[in-house]
């Protein structure tokens, strides 16, 4: 292997990471944003304000950036508050710490839609506390009554005689005051950042290569490490002969970790070649039967079973057997797989003083934990470095890849770093779970619910990770959708059915509702049709007690032209749904071509979020909910034969493209309600939207994804 | 294995590795550039395009010795500073979200403008099949207009 001739500024950053306090990623806007050492700041009031006598402004961003944009938009409640000059600001990313906890989980991770309504009050009182603090530097430096100062970029100014004096030159004299509590917050007429359209301050890193996500890091010494891992979901290595794999040419090792066999080497191709040379045999364990037939047949015979009640309103037994006209339908849905872009990776270095882990993880709190107990030490003594995410959408809330490069650390010593091929990411997955939904419901002689029946057999996604919150059968993870059920029906009973079935279920962005939305969406567009009323119309008019699905529901029908013609040749559809406390309606306009392909045109989006932190956040968020969503709709499945996972790469589970890419509007409601979350809550309403729109062109109800195509 | 030699970002290197190891993976961790990116392994997701000859070329398939001789431009030698109209236009859409795919869309749209210097959508639809799965395709297309016009 040759060696590179110089040392880039990466290779320099890397080693300086790694021997200094941890890894770093930081930089100056605009401009010359370069990734540096960052400075602690003589003034650190809290956990997350840094500010340096070079008038640096440092603020710590404690969720993992994976798209969403919390680099700016947590940094934005810091800014606002601490009235600091935007310009200045650098951020880092948080270690694991317990001032770092997510106060909506308890625990350090990010997911749920949860960052900006976690942040809201406690980062906008660090930056008040911050800017209070340093106005009394300033009055105390002046000998002026603090109540004459006031705070405005980066400075403060002291009213009647005009001086001022910057941040950076009040930061020594500020950090020997005491911390202030509870400072009054501003009035939002009085926001300069909030609301407005900043600028992501982690665009300028991801233009020049320059961002650092796991796969890039890289520590002296590390080996690359590529795992096999039993093909059957539960199954175990029975035994293995390294003899082929280490004659490849740059591995190093070959450890047998709790996943599988792990062939260690110079780089990820040499540990591949020694991976895919490497000969295994399984002890395939009890899923080797599995197919996607069996665990369909498994659902609906559970189905027939007596579920445990989620929801249960007035007389809905009654309802139905007295209703004008009886409507009833099943629905399925597949397993689907996350496909992040960046393939999962981990770093770890176990040594007997401590664990280094440096990974692109939704999950903090989970890691340190893994750390100290593969690694046998404290958790204080485990370090998490979280890089940049290339994608989460909850697959990196698991720990799995973290546990790898841990165990392979400690059984060679060597700092490790696992890379998953495509084939791992997409066959080693925590899926979406496949579920089955069984749904009734009675109308009177005008069309207008009057009972409504769901029964829910899904897996269980809480029962793996979070077990102590699933009782006596229910998981009210499981069946928030279901139980969520929006409609003003006074009779209605919601019940669920857990049912295990061998393969491994996540969170996938939207969790639970991915699924609901779908099923409540699209059953409530049957009820319409059945009562011969418009979609929209009759949406609307069951929804009179719900005035936030009502808001965002009319704002998109009218924005879409709702009741007039569509253009020619196309059908729409809609959703309305309530996810993470926020409200996003969807009308859809699509064409199917002569090959019974969907080809979705246009969808316009209204969401309800409460107060807005940035709205291009808002916007960008909907646009990537919406194809996420919609990506899964048309094409999304993940199938299996012999306890295998079918598909293996993005050849055979097909992802939406820019040629297939709709036009995407999408409106904000001005609201001060209650803050809601945006990361999710763009994707459940797209697949339904997508299928009324379908039955509106061709009269086919959907009722099982993906769509495929239409014939 | 050989000495392989080839130019990149206008500087002469030469790299001693298996001959049929792919281009990515030498870029990656033989001379740790790793603004280029794996996504897939089958050139299916365009995350490893860099520049081959001018050329948007998706490099986790393609074995090194393929390269030899041959001016190779990753995403960290496109500018020095970010000016690239492409880059300016990716700023001022800000595009990224999470940004794993991006630097490989940045050199298929650099290498879509030198070739078409005002595409259409469907130059657009035809030259851009990289995949995001954050979703970006509708700035991707407002940065690629707005770069043609000088970004």
């Amino acid at each position: 292997m040759s060696t590179p001739t110089r040392v880039t500024r990466r290779e320099f950053l890397e080693t300086a990471g790694v021997v200094g306090a941890g890894l770093v990623i930081s930089f100056y806007l605009p401009g010359a944003s370069r990734l540096r050492a960052a400075p602690m700041g003589p003034f650190a009031p809290n956990a997350w304000v840094r500010i340096g006598a070079d008038e640096s402004v440092l603020l710590m961003v404690d969720r993992s950036e994976m798209g969403q944009g919390v680099t700016t938009s947590l940094p934005m409640l810091l800014a606002e508050e601490l009235e600091a000059d935007w310009t200045k600001v650098r951020i880092e990313f948080a270690p694991a710490a317990k001032e770092y906890i997510n106060p909506l989980f308890g625990m350090q991770g990010t997911g749920g839609s949860t960052s900006v309504r976690a942040g809201w009050m406690p980062l906008r009182k660090a930056g008040a506390a911050a800017r209070e603090m340093l106005v009394a530097a300033a009055a105390q430096t002046w000998k002026v009554n603090k109540s004459e100062c006031r705070a405005e970029r980066g400075a403060v100014v002291h009213g009647p005689t005009k001086r001022r004096l910057t941040y950076g030159a009040l930061a020594a004299t500020a950090a020997t005051l005491p911390v202030p509590q509870d400072v009054p917050l501003k009035d939002p007429k009085d926001w300069k950042i909030l609301g407005t359209r900043v600028r992501r301050l982690d665009t300028p890193p991801k233009v020049d290569g320059s961002a650092q996500f796991g796969i890039d890091v890289k520590v002296p010494g590390m080996l690359v490490a590529v795992v096999a891992r039993c093909p059957v979901f539960g199954g175990k290595v029975a035994s293995f002969d390294a003899t082929k794999a280490q004659a490849v040419p740059g591995v190093r090792r070959v450890v047998q970790i709790s996943s599988g066999v792990a062939v260690l080497a110079d780089g990820y191709w040499p540990a591949k070649q020694g991976r895919d040379a490497l000969e295994v045999k399984w002890d395939e364990g009890p899923n080797a039967g599995v197919t996607s037939g069996s665990i369909s047949r498994l659902f609906a015979q559970r189905a027939d079973q007596p579920g445990v009640v989620a929801r249960h309103d007035g007389d809905p037994a009654a309802g139905l057997s007295t209703a004008a006209l009886r409507v009833e339908a099943p629905y399925e849905l597949p397993f689907l797989a996350h496909a992040t872009m960046e393939p999962m990776n981990c770093t770890a270095h176990v040594r007997p003083d401590g664990v280094d882990i440096w990974a692109p993880t939704q999950f903090q709190t989970g890691a340190q934990g893994i750390g100290a107990q593969i690694g046998g030490v404290a958790p204080d003594k485990v370090k998490v470095h979280t890089t940049y995410l290339g994608g989460g959408f909850g697959r990196r809330f698991e720990l799995d890849f973290i546990q790898e490069a841990l165990e392979a650390s400690k059984a060679t010593g060597a700092p490790v770093k696992v890379v998953w091929s495509r084939e791992d990411d997409i066959q080693h997955d925590l899926y979406r779970p496949a579920c089955y939904h069984r749904l009734a419901a009675g109308l009177d002689a005008q069309g207008i619910p009057v009972a409504w029946t769901h029964q829910i057999v899904a897996p269980s996604i809480m029962t793996r990770v979070f077990p102590q919150t699933v009782k006596n059968g229910l998981d009210e993870e499981a069946v928030e959708g279901g139980v969520g059920m929006p409609y003003g029906i006074p009779n209605v009973h919601v019940s669920y059915v857990l049912t295990d079935t061998g393969i491994p279920v996540g969170f996938w962005r939207s969790v639970n509702n991915s699924f609901h939305a779908f099923v409540v969406e699209s059953f409530v567009d049957e009820l319409a049709h059945a009562a011969k009323r418009d979609p929209y119309e009759y949406r609307r008019d069951l929804l009179t007690k719900a005035p936030r699905h009502l808001g965002v529901l009319n704002l998109a029908a009218s924005k879409a032209g709702w009741g007039t013609a569509p253009p020619m040749g196309r059908s729409r559809g809609i959703a309305v749904w309530k996810a993470f406390d926020s409200y996003v309606a969807q009308v859809v306009e699509i064409s199917i071509n002569g090959d019974g392909e969907v080809r979705v045109h246009r969808v316009v989006c209204a969401v309800d979020c409460g107060p807005v932190v940035n709205p291009d956040t808002v916007e960008a968020q909907m646009q990537s909910g919406i194809v996420y969503g919609l990506t899964a709709a048309l094409w999304g499945e993940i199938t299996i034969d012999k306890g295998r996972v079918q598909q293996s790469n993005f050849p055979d589970y097909r992802m939406l493209k820019m040629a297939e890419m709709p036009e995407i509007e999408v409106h904000i409601v001005a609201s001060s309600d209650a803050q809601g979350g945006v990361g999710e809550p763009g994707t459940p309403p797209i697949a339904p939207a997508v299928c009324n729109a379908i039955f509106a062109a061709t009269g086919k109800r959907l009722r099982k994804l993906p769509i495929g195509k239409v014939t | 294995m050989p000495a392989i030699s080839f130019v990149l970002n206008g500087r002469s290197r030469t790299v001693t590795v298996a001959a049929d190891t792919p281009l990515l993976w030498v870029l990656r961790d033989t001379l740790g550039m790793t603004g280029t990116k794996f996504g897939c392994g089958v050139a299916q997701c365009g995350a490893c395009t860099v520049h081959v000859d001018g050329a948007a070329t998706r490099t986790c398939v393609l074995p090194v010795s393929s390269v030899a001789g041959k001016h190779v431009t990753t995403i960290e030698g496109l500018s020095p500073n970010r000016s690239h109209p492409v880059q300016r236009a990716w700023i001022e859409e800000d595009v990224p979200q999470c940004g794993y795919c991006q630097s490989g869309q940045i050199m298929a749209a650099a290498a879509l403008l030198a070739q078409t210097a005002h595409p259409t959508d469907a130059d657009i639809d035809e030259a851009m099949t990289n995949i995001c799965r954050c979703g970006t395709y509708q700035r991707i297309r407002a940065a690629i207009h707005r770069a043609a016009k000088g970004a």
